[in-house]
């Protein structure tokens, strides 16, 4: 099936099997190597991007429902010369030790940031408790995304 | 290689050798009306599998449970998304999300134990995708809305193409993730009833991790009259039995009683004493059962609060 999608700000186009979901989409068509997949069945949060704006798991989105619609992977949400405001806190709390589940918890951070920069720790944490992360033991990024919130309520943008 | 054997409507095929993580191979059309979902539905012939938000079917799909020739998307169909509110009761529409249940405010006010109910359901990335009439048609009884749809005596419409046909909820679910949805049948909505202001509700639900599904959970509802006894009682349980259901002999003898804590317990543990759990990796039969009649209890006093202040 022909789709078309706009992916970090760019068009993307291409014929594609209707099995294929997002997240294989992003990794194998798109060459977008930055969004993770783990448990494939909508358990662990490390494939999620970001449609229209709104988080979701693209393990469990097939990529022609994406059709017509705009994604952004954990590549769109920083530029290649410096740390958005979200790794930069994620860097000084030591948020990761291996990072498999990283672009996970920065997709979703971004996209609750972004709606509730105001948001309290016991938000943060029901939002990122959609996301499993077997090294940190959550309080580093829990505290990361918190601090992070300064960048967001200034310019409602990352 | 592998056997075969029936969970619900799903062929289940398993394999010694390999455990599947991708679908199998289908075809996809997305319409743009009802009545050519209809048309699609009655001319197509095999397996056709209608998707919502897909998070629940998904994962299904990813497992090989099922295997469908084709998958109908209903998120090109206009209207599906509608949420109305009037003096007779309220309507979800089937692609109302849980995101959107949670944002409308005057919902919370028309109906409080449903939207109290859904806070628990699934995890932020789901709700932004997972869709009333996705979770009715899957018919998890782990799952709120069907325990709800239950619970609130709600009533789901389904459109065919003879036109459409009113199910009462605690007719529709057959078993687990078996619904009385015919191959050339739709979901549209689903409808509460009117829910008086004055009403006592309390729903309260445990699992590991918010959002996941619970292990036990209670859904409970009744009026007041002016001696203070409850009547129309209602205890919907999620989390056990093969379908969404109520506790029917506790609701009776509770019903016309001036109720308090110590009572809903004795009740609700001499009608759970008499029904099986499931027993598995995560939990006891004994453990289920206690924490069945815990939640019971909890929602109980949720529902009593507001009286004593």
């Amino acid at each position: 099936m022909q789709v078309k999608m706009n992916v970090n700000g760019q068009a993307f186009d291409a014929d594609i099997t209707p099995r294929l979901n997002l997240a294989d989409c992003i990794r194998h068509e798109m060459h977008l190597t930055g969004t993770h997949v783990a448990c494939e069945h909508g358990v662990c949060g490390s494939c999620t991007v970001l449609v229209n704006g709104e988080a979701v798991r693209s393990c469990l989105m097939l990529a022609v429902q994406a059709n017509g619609q705009s994604i952004v992977t954990v590549e769109g949400l920083s530029s290649d010369e410096e740390l958005s405001a979200l790794q930069a806190s994620f860097r000084k709390h030591n948020a990761l030790q291996c990072g498999f589940c990283t672009p996970g918890f920065i997709t979703t951070a971004h996209a609750l940031l972004t709606k509730e920069p105001n948001c309290d720790e016991n938000r943060v944490r029901e939002v990122l408790s959609g996301n499993l992360c077997r090294c940190t033991g959550y309080v580093p990024i829990v505290q990361a995304v918190l601090d992070a919130r300064v960048a967001y309520q200034k310019v409602g943008a990352h | 290689m592998g056997s075969h054997h029936q969970i619900g409507q799903y062929q289940v095929r398993l394999t010694h050798s390999n455990q599947f993580m991708k679908s199998t191979d289908f075809n996809y059309i997305s319409p743009h009306t009802i009545k050519d979902a209809l048309q699609i539905l009655d001319q197509t012939e095999g397996e056709v599998k209608i998707i919502s938000g897909g998070q629940s079917l998904m994962p299904i799909l990813n497992y090989r449970l099922a295997s469908p020739q084709l998958l109908m998307d209903l998120q090109g169909i206009p209207g599906l998304n509608q949420v109305n509110i009037s003096a007779s009761g309220t309507t979800l529409g089937a692609r109302v999300r849980w995101v959107d249940i949670e944002a409308h405010t005057k919902l919370r006010e028309a109906q409080p134990l449903l939207c109290a109910a859904i806070d628990h359901v699934a995890h932020y990335q789901i709700r932004n995708r997972g869709t009333v009439g996705g979770s009715l048609a899957h018919a998890d009884p782990a799952a709120e809305m069907p325990g709800l749809a239950v619970a609130l005596e709600g009533v789901i419409h389904l459109v065919g193409p003879k036109g459409t046909r009113r199910v009462d909820a605690h007719d529709f679910f057959l078993g687990q993730l078996s619904t009385c949805i015919a191959s050339n049948e739709i979901l549209m909505s689903i409808e509460l009833p009117f829910w008086p202001k004055y009403r006592a509700w309390g729903f309260s639900e445990f699992s590991r991790r918010k959002g996941d599904f619970a292990m036990a959970g209670a859904a409970v509802w009744f009026d007041l009259d002016k001696s203070g006894a409850a009547s129309n009682v209602h205890i919907g349980l999620i989390g056990t039995g093969e379908k969404p259901m109520r506790l029917v002999a506790a609701e009776a003898k509770l019903s016309g009683q001036r109720l308090t804590g110590h009572m809903v317990q004795d009740v609700a543990q001499e009608c759970l004493g008499r029904m099986s759990f499931q027993s598995d990796i995560q939990a006891s039969e004994k453990y289920r059962r206690a924490l069945m009649v815990e939640m019971i209890s909890k929602a109980f006093a949720q529902a009593l609060q507001p009286l004593k202040d």
